[in-house]
């Protein structure tokens, strides 16, 4: 029995649940259906932006166009902060991507009620409130900066173990493990720490007192995504100095 | 017996490992601030600049209770040890 089973019940207004998942069975992998339904919502999302963005290219930008500029200036800027003028260019796709997708999946869980529409198990959320999400995206970005440093230095990348001393090596080879860990959990935990503390507070004061922490909710998902986003870069930029 | 004692030391220990996560996070989040007042007092053209770097330092430090709180949740709502 875990110790917050009580809490499950429908006699409250909004239940509790954390890794209660929508499980699809797909050729013997089980999938978490709730995963997958809202990134694939956040995915489309983001393709038709990016379509009517491009479908109708003008010298002077205007409406769609104009606004996808402005996101990709924006994304443009974190990349070149962390890697420099002069290596910042290849990885602007990526930066963009992530910043873009973890910005709207935690949004597609903050803004829209998800509740209202019921699961047979589990509760459609935002995406980045499963570690599983979170995981990937953070190795993806290990994957990233190893390809980074492998693409740039050859071999000669592995060198950078062994500074600035090589009995620094166990911490540097450790640095390599901690850092998706990191950055997963911080993801993670700020996801799913706005949705319990909203529940929580839901379930004290239905009305009107969650409101300002709902605010705070879509302010910190979307300081999360530039955080993981800088990060990503940041750690790119490490290894091709 | 066992289980229920299971169960009251992880709430004691969910609860423990996200207060005392709080603490170093709580005062390194109150001295970045308080340095940054400072700096805008002396230098209000420097808000914008200042402002980010504090939102994204306070968030670094911030991911550090995050660390405490994704324990608590473990202990609470995936306990290993809970049968």
């Amino acid at each position: 029995m875990y110790p917050l089973d009580m809490l499950n019940t429908s006699l409250l207004i909004s239940g509790i649940e954390v890794g209660v998942h929508y499980y699809w069975d797909i050729a013997g992998v089980s999938i978490h259906g709730e995963v997958v339904l809202i990134s694939s919502l956040v995915f489309f999302l983001l393709l038709g932006a990016s379509f009517l963005g491009t479908s109708n290219l003008n010298q002077v930008p205007k409406g769609w166009q104009n606004f996808m500029e402005l996101v990709l200036d924006f994304t443009q800027d974190i990349a070149k902060n962390q890697l420099g003028e002069s290596f910042y260019r290849p990885w602007v796709p990526f930066i963009t991507t992530l910043f873009l997708f973890i910005f709207g999946c935690n949004w597609a869980g903050a803004l829209i009620p998800w509740k209202v529409i019921e699961l047979p198990q589990g509760e459609l959320a935002a995406p980045t409130n499963d570690i599983n999400t979170t995981v990937a995206l953070a190795l993806m970005v290990s994957f990233a900066y190893f390809y980074a440093g492998l693409q740039k230095k050859g071999l000669g990348y592995f060198k950078r173990y062994l500074q600035p001393t090589p009995i620094l090596l166990p911490i540097n080879i450790l640095e390599d493990f901690t850092k998706p860990l990191s950055l997963s959990f911080r993801l993670f935990g700020n996801t799913l720490a706005d949705e319990l503390t909203i529940t929580v507070i839901t379930l004290l004061v239905p009305l009107f007192i969650p409101l300002p922490i709902m605010g705070l909710g879509v302010f910190a998902s979307s300081v999360q995504a530039l955080i993981f986003s800088t990060l990503a870069a940041a750690y790119i930029a490490e290894v091709l100095e | 017996m066992v289980d229920s004692l299971i169960a009251a030391a992880s709430v004691v220990a969910a609860g423990l490992s996200v207060g005392l996560a709080a603490i170093g996070p709580g005062i390194g989040q109150g001295q970045a601030a308080g340095a940054t007042v400072e700096g805008i007092a002396r230098q209000p053209e420097a808000e914008n600049k200042l402002r980010g770097t504090l939102l994204l330092s306070l968030a670094f430090m911030e991911s550090l209770t995050i660390y405490g709180l994704v324990v608590s949740l473990s202990l609470l709502f995936a306990n290993p040890f809970a049968g």
